[in-house]
């Protein structure tokens, strides 16, 4: 069994399985923080990043200047960003059988992989994981097509120009890698492929291994994953929370006795308490409403957002905030605001109960019919009829280089009254900020991210007990900058596998059985044997039919009739020979009775040594030796057939026959 | 209740009843004995029964005492308590007639009630099972704190040795109860004499025992008024070792010796000790921190008190909670990934902190605890209950922190860190959290109130949006934040700190703080705001508020009038507040009822006193204060049958009114008011003349009203008649209505 890490990102997994002839990619992750080195595309034409100053070499040489660009000491490449693919060299991709998706942010690369490599298999995932992976696929598609840009830089990506760059350009990695974002032909291509499946759902893969998907408390239709033969069960843990948000609680109780748990996706702040950052967002947002600022948030079309509404539902009337608007900017909010609705099954128990009564289960339904929430697909059109100020603004990208939100830093940067609030924790909020500096607007990072932390992690790792715990080699030593913080790691016995980006890892593990079925008519015909009480046992000669993994044994066609024709003689030749059984025998030989009973058959000057595994008992004057262990009898003497016969059945009369 | 008369005890004696109760034969046949508080009521009667010397021979001769000792392991634990309080009881009373003459009397010159007693507890003393022991050791905790006659020093040589010998055990059983018997017989005035065994007994203990286990000796020995100092030293080593230990794995590098070390030099433990597992350091660490914030206070407290190092110890623990410590040992490390994001350890340091304010004398100290505080305050991770403990402790180190010589009022660091306060307390006034938004405005109100007049504190806070945010509070939607936004801005108001509001859409808000408390008052749907706004405009009307002075009849009448129809009686009795201290001040205090305080020189009304009773019946007082005097709460009506008193106290010199009015008038007040004794009290007074309301008043038996509402409830419900009553209206409701018993 081997893994193959194709992604270096811990939260956005991209792994191989090859367990038992299949081979499965579990995620799909697209690392995006590569497009933090390129410059925000304006919605509007911003004569600011028009402006900046082309860099230069050094020694003043400017041949790069057209493509890179300088804004407060930090450069950025000025071309449309793109982002750092999964590993595609270390195995060929074509050969994968079936890609597992276990939520929606972890699939931002499949039409890379499914378009572009051979694929020819099946994708599995949940609903609302395909729905809402398709509103971030269009959202990001969008963002990035409708403002197109001529040039497209690609000089700087030399490795002997990279290596002159300033970091953190001189220090990306795989930068030949880099593609631009993908169309949306690619991404209704890709998600074609996908085959919708229910949490507990037992999805068999060429009858050698089962898929199971089990709730993982994440996000909506979020999923871990249990990939198990009949021996042998590997589970796939990846982005999983314990907390109680909008989604169905995370299946702990199936995850037990695993050989191996694949361990990824935990919280990227694990220092960041949610609740308090869910404090900390609300009461920054009123202060900053009260003083006649407004509030930007940086955030994805779904996830995090339907929580925060919900907060933010109750808080709102509390802090004397009910006139504010709050408006959702997205080309995908419409569908975000009602898909998140209809998912009721996925959803946890408190808002599926609403469901029956009948309400809908997320409160933002209330927000909008009441007009305090208004979502537009993109600050053209209606919003800039019913844009009034102060207001609360939700959009995207989190990045800040593309989406509506670009716009708004451009609009809100230089009053030190505005305030943006980041609560995504993607991408550092300090580097997202780069091309904006200098900035006067207020910036709160109140990072939520309700992934498991490590003290979640050690109760989990307690309560389901694998055998083996497969991680990203992050999780294995504390942050870089809390190198004190002991507890910031996974801490387990036996310690933690670790992986990191293109490498391949043997997991420790060895099969030991296989199941075989007996045909009814077969299992009828053996006549099992007490050998110690509860253990019986019986012969059994049958043919193995194997086919399509699965193991049958099939009654042994009946001899051949002598007296039939030539024909049928013909047709048993195929047939393997049934010879005559030899009776099995089992038992344990007591040695002192044996010696006795040599005596008393005429033999003499015995010795009896002690070995290691048993017993030697010598006869000297016959220059004969029998060697008796555990599971072995060896008889050795010297071409005396009818010495060794004799003795044979000396030591057979000790052992029982069957 | 009835043996505990002697004659009565001598009644009951002669059925036999008593000896059916409480005799051998007695209760343990009973059914209903499975029943515990039938079980606790047989203990009651028994310890009202052992009131008088013929009690206390029955219960001798009765086997009573046999079934006591069994029921100190009784299941029910206020039934093991009572039997055990009982057992001592009847120890002490025994002993109290036979001893009293002969002091030195020996153990078996005793009486045989008390023997029998003594020689159970030694046999427990002496039993191989924990709980024969701590019943034993419970007992004589108990007898030896209650009793400080000399037979007990008789008894404590008896048994001394027993005691002592428990501590060979391996491990040492019943600690706790060891610890309580310990200091008991410590703190008993009759070993006021140095015991050396006592000590020797303390000071093995303190060395044997886990560091869990000495921390309530130490500090029990600590508070003791009079200890040899060698066992306070060792006793404070105790308490300090696991400060010392996380000092010692956090040093960035071996500084010199400090205090710390040198009291606790020789101590064995190690942090491997400390960090055997998280619960075990975080339960020591709060017990440690809670022990040391309980002694600091006291004037007996050890000296040379090692202040600088235990404020450095509390600023490293909260730093170990909130992951901001960067130690570099591998037990810093551990003792980081054990504490990081420990709130139960974060509380009782910062409840430590706050305490160690008193008799800081170096201000150096002073930045590094601003720091830690405000970085706790900052922090998104601090949960609402941290952040309380974190206001209180900012408050004892603004209002007490040590000044350099020579600085002016509030030191050198002060205004820096209120500049940087005042944007994390506007911050807190926004939490959706409402525990937050609570602490937040408390800690607003303790600061304005000692601050209020300070230039660079009302400075910074006008400059703020605090009291704007403050006046937006009085809206929320949590009943306990209104009420701590009316002190808030209340407080303010007084020190004329208020920002005007500029919320518009409320009609109140123009009226300005007065309209907004009164419209409150008024509509809020909850007694705690309610009862808030009385207290504000009490402490108004006896600060002379600016805008009570205006008009304060109006005022008062006004508020009266939303007052008397309260559901809530707080509000009702603080309404009765309001009016004495408009009484007070417009008729003079009322006279000191202690025959020793300084006499007050007399205040002359301001106008004549049958002009004043004229605006007393125009504003409602009479009338609100006669409704109040048969309020169906007893602390209402015992404040209004005051405060009827000082009026007519005060207008018995009026001569003028002498002689009463219409007599018809008064007849009529005087049926109003019986009405309303009876519960009646939709028919209202009327408009008043003083000389109605006098005539009325004299003709009531104030005097006697007021001591029958001084006596409890509880005297009513323990008298026998209540008993009798109790029983006949059982019976009889027994019959008619099962459901509805007693």
């Amino acid at each position: 069994m081997k893994l193959y890490c194709l992604s270096g990102h811990p939260t956005l997994p991209c792994n191989i399985l090859k367990f038992k002839s299949t081979t499965i990619m579990l995620d799909c992750g697209l690392d995006m923080t590569s497009a933090l080195n390129f410059l925000p595309l304006p919605l509007v034409q911003s004569p600011r990043l028009c402006n900046l100053p082309g860099w230069s070499l050094k020694d003043g040489n400017a041949f790069l200047d057209k493509e890179l660009k300088e804004c407060s000491g930090h450069v950025f490449v000025d071309s449309v960003p793109e982002f750092c693919l999964p590993e595609t060299e270390l195995i060929d991709l074509s050969t994968v059988d079936v890609i597992l998706i276990s939520n929606y942010h972890c699939m931002m690369a499949l039409p890379y992989i499914t378009e572009h490599t051979g694929f020819t298999g099946t994708v599995y995932a949940t609903e609302p994981t395909v729905q809402i992976g398709r509103l971030l696929m269009e959202e990001l598609v969008n963002f990035i097509e409708r403002v197109p840009k001529a040039q497209s830089a690609s000089l700087w990506k030399n490795k002997d120009i990279q290596r002159l760059l300033p970091s953190p350009l001189k220090d990306a990695v795989e930068v030949s890698t880099w593609r631009r974002c993908y169309t949306m032909q690619e991404v209704n291509s890709a998600l074609s492929k996908i085959q919708l499946v229910g949490y507990s759902q037992k999805i068999e893969l060429f009858g050698v291994v089962q898929v199971t998907p089990l709730s993982s408390g994440y996000a909506l239709g979020s999923s871990n994953w249990i990939i198990q033969s009949h021996y042998e069960k590997v589970s796939y843990v990846s982005g999983s929370s314990l907390l109680t948000t909008h989604p169905q609680p995370m299946d702990q109780a199936s995850l037990k006795n695993s050989d191996v748990l694949v361990l990824t996706g935990l919280t990227q702040i694990p220092t960041a308490n949610p609740d308090g950052m869910v404090g900390e967002f609300c009461s920054n947002l009123a202060l900053t409403i009260r003083n006649g600022g407004n509030v930007l948030v940086p955030c994805y079309p779904s996830g995090v957002i339907y929580d925060l509404l919900e907060c933010l539902y109750q808080y709102i009337d509390s802090a004397g905030l009910s006139s504010v608007p709050f408006y959702f900017i997205s080309p995908v909010a419409n569908s975000s605001l009602e898909f998140s609705q209809i998912f009721a099954e996925w959803l946890c128990h408190n808002k599926q109960s609403k469901v029956y009564l009948p309400e809908p289960p997320f409160p933002h339904a209330e927000l909008i019919q009441t007009n305090k929430l208004k979502h537009y697909p993109s600050i053209h059109g209606d919003f800039s009829n019913d844009f009034r100020q102060p207001c609360v603004v939700f959009t995207g990208h989190p990045s800040l280089r593309f989406g509506d939100v670009v716009h708004f830093m451009e609009l809100w940067g230089k009053s030190s009254l505005n305030t943006v609030i980041f609560t995504e924790p993607d991408f550092s909020y300090l580097e997202a900020l780069a091309p904006y500096q200098p900035l006067a607007m207020k910036c709160i990072y109140c990072p939520i991210d309700t992934r498991l932390n490590f003290i979640q992690v050690s109760k989990l790792l307690k309560e389901v007990q694998p055998l083996h715990v497969v991680c990203p080699e992050q999780y294995t030593q504390p942050p870089p900058a809390q190198s004190h913080r002991m507890d910031l790691m996974i801490d387990c016995q036996p310690p933690p596998m670790s992986y990191r980006r293109a490498e391949v890892l043997a997991l420790p593990f060895k099969r030991r059985y296989e199941k075989i079925e007996i045909m009814p008519e077969l299992a009828d015909s053996l006549v099992p044997m007490e050998i110690k009480p509860g253990i019986s046992l019986a012969t059994v000669s049958a043919v193995l039919h194997t086919k399509d993994n699965k193991h049958v044994l099939q009654p042994p066609p009946r001899p051949a009739q002598p007296a039939s024709g030539k024909k049928r003689k013909r047709m048993s030749d195929d047939v393997p020979d049934c010879k005559v059984l030899k009776p099995l025998l089992s038992g344990s030989i007591p040695v002192e009775q044996f010696v006795q009973s040599l005596e008393k058959h005429g033999f003499s000057d015995i010795k009896v040594e002690d070995t290691a595994k048993g017993h030697i008992v010598l006869l000297q004057e016959a220059e004969t030796l029998i060697q008796i262990e555990e599971d072995s009898t060896h008889i050795i003497c010297d071409n005396d057939e009818m010495l060794r016969v004799r003795l044979r059945d000396l030591v057979l009369k000790f052992l029982q026959k069957f | 209740m009835f043996a505990a008369q002697e004659d009565c005890f001598e009644y009951l004696q002669q059925g036999q009843l008593l000896l059916g109760l409480f005799g051998e034969a007695g209760p343990l046949s009973w059914a209903v004995w499975s029943v515990p508080t039938v079980r606790s009521g047989w203990i009651q009667g028994l310890k009202s029964l052992a009131q008088h010397p013929g009690g206390l021979h029955f219960l001798g001769d009765s086997g009573a005492v046999d079934a006591l000792f069994s029921l100190q392991g009784d299941s029910s634990l206020f039934v093991a308590s009572a039997a055990s309080q009982l057992l001592v009881h009847v120890l002490a009373l025994s002993m109290q007639d036979k001893a009293e003459g002969s002091p030195s009397l020996k153990g078996s010159a005793w009486p045989a009630c008390a023997q029998k007693i003594v020689a159970h507890v030694e046999a427990s003393l002496c039993s191989t099972t924990a709980l024969q022991i701590t019943q034993a050791l419970n007992v004589l905790t108990t007898t030896f704190g209650r009793c400080h006659s000399p037979w007990t020093e008789v008894l404590w040589g008896q048994l001394s040795p027993l005691v002592a010998h428990l501590l060979d055990s391996e491990p040492v059983p019943a600690t706790h109860s060891l610890v309580d018997l310990l200091l008991s017989v410590a703190r008993s005035p009759v070993f006021a004499s140095a015991d050396c065994t006592l000590w020797e007994t303390i000071a093995r203990m303190l060395s044997c025992l886990s560091p869990m286990q000495t921390g309530p000796l130490a500090l029990g020995t600590l508070k003791l008024q009079h200890c040899p100092q060698a066992l306070r030293s060792q006793a404070f080593g105790v308490l300090l070792q696991p400060l010392a230990c996380i000092l010692r794995a956090t040093a960035q590098a071996p500084g010199p010796p400090g205090l710390l070390d040198e009291t606790t030099q020789g101590c064995s433990m190690t942090v491997d000790t400390l960090l055997s597992s998280k619960s075990a350091c975080v339960g020591l660490l709060c017990q440690t921190l809670a022990h040391l914030e309980e002694l600091q206070p006291l004037p007996q407290h050890p000296l040379p008190w090692p202040q600088t190092l235990l404020v450095e110890a509390v600023v490293i623990i909260l730093r170990l909670c909130d992951g901001s410590a960067a130690p570099s040992s591998s037990e810093g490390c551990r003792l980081c990934g054990t504490l990081a994001g420990c709130i139960r350890v974060q509380r009782a340091a910062l409840g430590f902190l706050g305490t160690l304010t008193l008799g800081t004398s170096s201000w150096e100290l002073v930045p590094q605890v601003f720091a830690i505080l405000l970085e706790t305050l900052k922090s998104p991770a601090s949960s609402p209950t941290v952040l309380k403990k974190a206001f209180q402790a900012v408050l004892h180190w603004l209002l007490d922190s040590p000044t350099p010589p020579g600085c002016s009022d509030l030191g050198p660091h002060t205004p820096l860190f209120l500049r940087e306060l005042f944007p994390v307390l506007q911050k807190h006034l926004c939490s959706p959290c409402w525990e937050v938004r609570d602490s937040a405005l408390e800690f607003l109100t303790h600061l304005s109130m000692c601050w209020g007049g300070e230039a660079n504190f009302r400075e910074v806070l006008l400059a703020s949006d605090v009291p704007k945010l403050a006046w937006q509070l009085l809206r929320d939607p949590e009943s306990y934040v209104r009420a701590s936004a009316v002190t808030a801005m209340g407080q303010l108001s007084s020190q004329g700190l208020q920002a005007a509001s500029d919320s518009p859409g409320h009609p109140e808000v123009q009226q300005g703080l007065v309209g907004e408390l009164l419209h409150i008052l008024s509509v809020d749907s909850e007694g705690f705001p309610r009862r808030a706004v009385t207290r504000v405009f009490t402490e108004w009307l006896r600060n002379s508020h600016a805008d009570v002075v205006q008009d304060t009849e109006w005022f008062v009448a006004t508020v009266l009038q939303m007052v008397s129809r309260d559901l809530d009686w707080e509000v009702r009795a603080q309404g009765l507040e309001l009016v004495q201290v408009f009484l007070a001040q417009t008729l003079g205090q009322p006279n000191p009822s202690c025959p020793y305080a300084v006499a007050l020189p007399k205040v002359t009304p301001p106008s004549p006193l049958p002009e004043v009773l004229r605006t007393l019946c125009q504003m409602q007082i009479f009338d609100f204060a006669f409704r109040a005097l048969f309020d169906c709460d007893r602390p209402v009506a015992q404040k209004a049958c005051d405060l009827l008193l000082f009026l007519r106290n005060k207008s018995a010199p009026c001569s003028g009114l002498q002689e009463a009015g219409d007599s018809s008038d008064v007849a009529s007040v005087e049926a109003t008011l019986e009405r309303w004794q009876v519960g009646e009290q939709g028919q209202p007074l009327g408009s008043l003349e003083p000389e109605v309301v006098l005539a009325a008043l004299r003709s009531m038996d104030l005097e006697g009203l007021q001591s029958r509402l001084a006596e409890s409830s509880d005297h009513v419900e323990k008298s026998p008649q209540s008993l009798l009553q109790d029983v006949l209206a059982t019976v009889a409701l027994l019959e008619e209505n099962v459901a509805d018993c007693y």
